[in-house]
């Protein structure tokens, strides 16, 4: 093993320390200063953020796309990079709405910082992952420590019922992703997925029976059908950041490894995995915004909504040899992470306003909160796909790629299917604005919410209105090394 | 100075202005909101002087690079066509702001939306990257869908969501057929740029993807014109919306989709549009005679006017239909040219009167009788003489009296579809004899006959009222009696797109 090497792991052991450094300060730290521990995550993020773009820079320096480390386990490429950048947004947004969240609900405010910098870090490891093992524990190491951020209320039933859901659904998935994996490493005989790659040559029963068993773990991940079941009911019980988290964490890590992993390990010509990924965009899509329709609980819809963007997304999987669905897929999921980032933080000021997570509890909500509700319409309308937002322009990507390719009805579907989500996202609006308001009496927003609502609906837009910064990066780091 | 993207982006600025004005202090949102939209009106007038009458093509071409990585760019310009449909958008933005000074429910976000809406529909017609036209045809919907929800009609929910819905299933459609345009352009040429794509018609001569983005474009437009039988949603639209609402429903808002036929649809399908005109015109002509029949059986005030449009809009699309027959037959191109100079002409003469009378209708009922059921009234105008002045002359031009705008934009239109569709045009003067009879008896029975005694005290028009009425009634009459220079504009613009049919 080379020591030198270890600098391409420095965003990683820097959360990996912090970490463990807040549960020792956590200790020390009186009742009324646990939020201290929440300032100590952000800088750790920020720091490794930092590292982060220093190692793209280095990248660029050494003019290559990536490097591969400790034989060839763990790669450190612009693509990995990415989603490195996002999995720390994606962490630092929700530490920042924790500030005020878990100290008004719970004595363990250290832990649940400390938890969330563990996922974050499980999910730069999934993005690098390029071994089954590492890649297994990897996606273990966030079950894990997401688990006990969806129970962490312990006195609320509905959070030790989506702890315990989870696990059950995770576990079962999780063993037979593992089996997956074992048949892969039957038919390769190696555990690197670049050397799977090169040696998975034929296309029999087993290769199809391996990478179906594989997709269980990572569906599980997205919330693709069929494995989405757990969705709304851990959405609905876990603590609202921590749901947040979820949407946005787990399921952009999972899409980089399940890419990565098919990508770079698995060539169409011995499982079709495109046209196998295609029927479940189609599924997805659909079985989510059906059953979103029905919902009046607000993280109830945005669980089922979650699940149909995760029938978009998989488009880009579906469509993976158009360089638009790499470039598309990537942004989508930063698209998605501030919007639906967004969404969940005004379902927690609504939450605070009301005392309710139905939506017809919200009506009027514009009068009493008219920048928030502003906020929401930004974010529906994201959802939806309607420009100038972020939103719009990951789906004109995905929907393109579809055309560039010739999956011209998955195009056609995914168009019926955004209609059909218009009208729960709209519903949402509805209430806020449509509806008469039964307060008029205006409510506050705690300041790291407020800053974390600010964030998201600026990225949304931003992101919306002058995609070009993004476009050029997703167009370098969909090029991940070994394909 | 790039006078179009000022013109475009100006109301956008006084909406971002709004928001840091305190939404107590109405006055001065109404105010602020007022001089935007005169200030854009005025600038669209800019654009006439630096206009270059008597050039054919686009011109005052505006761009700068946007997403260069994928071939989008900022890139605006005008011609006759979308020039005059820009000028009717600032007017009547303008004067519909005007007429909302009496609004005093959440006046700052009403206000705003308004703005929003202005650049939007500014920015459809002078996009020339599929884009940043889609990017604004989509931004017209969101203001729209709150104007008739929040400060609509009793069934206001129903409405807005039903218009949203509608609208959203044609633009998607049309977004499947840009892509499908963009990635049939060869590697490494690939844009969004309008006239690129024009010129190279990447889907000629491929059949059925022709087809589906033709079907694509299609259904996005004919939803908005509308046409029958995708018309279902405009009545609920335009009944429920609040009057300001449905006088830029009418007179802008459906306008998109004929611009859209005419800007877009001939000169990308000429080959698809031909085969397909004959099935066009006949849903023109049922949208004529259709729409016509169903507003004479309306009490509602306001719904004979809703239902009037889709009669006026059949004329439209029948020209639009004869010019699409022409293709590739050089002895129908003059008569193609007349047909599509009266569709243009109908388009703003549409606006113009139809703006006008949907304000007649909010001037009675918002603020004097609450009611606008056509048997409640009756010699309304010895009572209103100004009143009675206004809407009797905005009647007569809908029903086509010579003299007036409409009347030069239907014969027009019968003129030139007359010599390439003579039986579907035939079919359609129908239409204009059941119009002449509803307005003719719609006027006896709200203006003539005995007083009604309960609007025996009404006031007449006030100096606002006026002020928003009496600027299109006379261009109505000024575009009745003398709409050559008027036409000198379209008639190059019409014979671009002819000579792009040939």
């Amino acid at each position: 093993m080379n020591w030198a090497d270890l600098r391409w792991l420095a965003p990683e052991m820097v959360v990996a320390a912090a970490g463990v450094l807040l549960l020792l300060v956590d200790l020390f730290l009186p009742r009324e200063g646990k939020r201290w521990g929440g300032w100590l995550a952000l800088a750790a993020l920020a720091a490794a953020a930092a590292a982060a773009g220093v190692l793209l820079r280095d990248l660029g320096a050494l003019g290559t796309q990536g490097v591969r480390i400790f034989a060839d386990t763990y790669t450190v490429d612009v693509f990995s990079l990415y989603f490195k950048f996002v999995a720390l947004a994606a962490t630092g947004l929700v530490v920042l709405v924790g500030l005020d969240y878990f100290p008004a609900r719970t004595p363990h405010v250290g832990e649940a910082f400390t938890l969330l910098l563990f996922a974050g870090l499980g999910l730069m490891l999934m993005a690098s992952a390029s071994d089954l093992i590492l890649l297994l524990l990897s996606i273990e190491f966030v079950s894990l420590s997401s688990y006990l951020l969806a129970g962490f209320l312990k006195g609320d039933p509905k959070s030790n019922e989506a702890g315990v859901k989870y696990f059950l659904y995770g576990a079962a998935t999780t063993g037979v992703m593992a089996y997956g994996f074992s048949v892969l490493y039957g038919l390769a005989g190696s555990t690197s997925l670049y050397d799977v790659g090169a040696r998975l040559a034929r296309s029999d029963a087993a290769a199809y029976l391996a990478v179906g068993m594989a997709l269980a773990g990572f569906g599980f991940k997205v919330s693709m059908v069929p494995f989405h079941q757990w969705t709304p009911d851990v959405y609905e019980g876990a603590p609202t950041p921590v749901t947040a988290f979820f949407s946005v964490g787990p399921k952009a890590a999972g899409f980089a490894a399940l890419a990565r992993t098919l990508a770079v390990a698995v060539p169409p010509e011995t499982v079709n995995w495109p046209m196998v990924l295609a029927v479940l965009s189609a599924v997805t899509m659909t079985v989510g915004n059906l059953l979103a329709l029905l919902q009046r609980n607000l993280k109830r819809m945005l669980a089922y909504s979650s699940i149909a963007h995760a029938g978009y997304l998989l488009i880009g999987l579906a469509a993976w040899r158009s360089p638009w669905a790499q470039q598309g897929l990537l942004y989508y999921l930063l698209a998605y992470l501030f919007t639906n980032l967004g969404a969940f933080f005004v379902a927690m000021v609504a939450a605070d306003a009301t005392g309710s997570d139905e939506i017809p509890d919200h009506a009027g909500l514009s009068h009493r909160l008219p920048w928030v509700a502003a906020a929401m319409v930004v974010f529906m309308l994201s959802l939806t796909g309607i420009p100038p937002t972020a939103g719009f322009f990951g789906k004109f990507y995905l929907f393109a790629a579809a055309v560039d390719v010739g999956l011209l009805w998955l195009a056609a579907l995914a168009v019926a299917n955004s209609v059909v989500s218009l009208y729960y996202y709209v519903g949402v609006l509805r209430a806020l604005y449509l509806m008469p308001a039964p307060s008029t009496a205006p409510a506050s927003t705690p300041a790291g919410l407020r800053t974390g609502l600010v964030v998201t609906l600026v990225g949304t837009l931003a992101a919306g209105v002058y995609p070009q910064p993004v476009v050029v990066f997703v167009e370098t780091a969909r090029r991940m090394l070994g394909v | 100075m790039p006078i179009l993207t000022l013109t475009l982006f100006l109301p956008l600025v006084g909406a971002l202005v709004l928001l840091f004005l305190p939404k107590e202090d109405a006055e001065r949102i109404r105010k602020v909101t007022f001089g935007f939209s005169l200030a854009t009106f005025l600038a669209s007038l800019g654009i006439l002087s630096r206009f270059e009458f008597g050039r054919p093509g686009i011109q005052l071409v505006e761009q700068a690079a946007w997403i260069p990585a994928v071939g989008i760019q900022y890139k605006v310009g005008v011609d006759g066509l979308s020039l005059v449909l820009a000028i009717l958008t600032t007017l009547l933005t303008a004067l519909s702001v005007l007429y909302s000074f009496r609004e005093n429910h959440r006046v700052k976000e009403y206000n705003l939306l308004f703005l929003l809406l202005a650049t939007g529909m500014l920015g459809v017609f002078f996009a020339l990257d599929f884009f940043l036209f889609y990017v604004f045809w989509e931004l017209t919907l969101v203001p729209m869908y709150f104007l008739i929800g929040i400060w609509g009609g009793p069934r206001r929910e129903y409405a807005a969501i039903k218009f949203f819905l509608y609208t959203l299933v044609g633009s998607l459609a049309m977004l499947l057929g840009i892509l499908l345009l963009y990635f049939h352009l060869p590697p490494g040429q690939r844009t969004f740029d309008v006239l690129e794509i024009i010129r190279q018609r990447p889907l000629a001569g491929t059949g059925l993807l022709a087809q589906l983005a033709f079907w694509g474009f299609f259904l996005s437009f004919a939803i908005k014109v509308p046409m029958w039988p995708f018309h279902t949603w405009l009545p609920d639209a335009h009944v429920e919306a609040p009057t300001a609402g449905s006088v830029i429903l009418a007179a802008i808002l459906l306008k998109l989709g004929t611009y859209g036929f005419v800007r877009f649809s001939l000169p990308l399908f000429p080959e698809v549009f031909q085969q397909h005109a004959p099935l066009v015109a006949t849903l023109a002509v049922i949208g004529v005679i259709y729409g016509a029949l169903v507003a004479m059986a309306q009490t509602d005030l306001k719904k004979l006017v809703a239902y009037s449009s889709v009669n006026h809009m059949g004329y439209v699309m029948l020209a639009v239909a004869a010019a699409a027959w022409a293709h590739g037959r050089p002895q129908l191109q003059q008569a193609a040219a007349t047909a599509l100079n009266g569709a243009t002409m109908e388009m703003l003469a549409h606006g113009i009167i139809t703006g006008a009378l949907f304000l007649v209708v909010g001037v009675i009922y918002d603020d004097r009788t609450h009611t606008r059921g056509v048997d409640d009234f009756g010699g309304l105008w010895a009572v209103l003489p100004k009143y009675g002045a206004v809407s009797i002359t905005a009647m007569f031009a809908s029903l086509g009296l010579p003299g007036l705008m409409g009347f030069v934009a239907e014969f027009l239109i019968f003129v030139g579809s007359f010599s390439i569709f003579p039986v579907f045009t035939a079919l359609a003067a129908l239409g204009i004899v059941i119009t002449a009879a509803f307005f003719l008896w719609t006027i006896q029975r709200i203006f003539l006959g005995p007083t009604n005694p309960r609007w025996a005290e009404l006031p007449d028009l006030d100096r606002r009222e006026m002020w928003t009425l009496v600027p299109l009634v006379v261009l109505m009459i000024i575009f009745g009696v003398y709409p050559k220079p008027l036409l000198d504009v379209i008639n190059l613009a019409s014979l671009d797109v002819v000579a792009m049919l040939r």
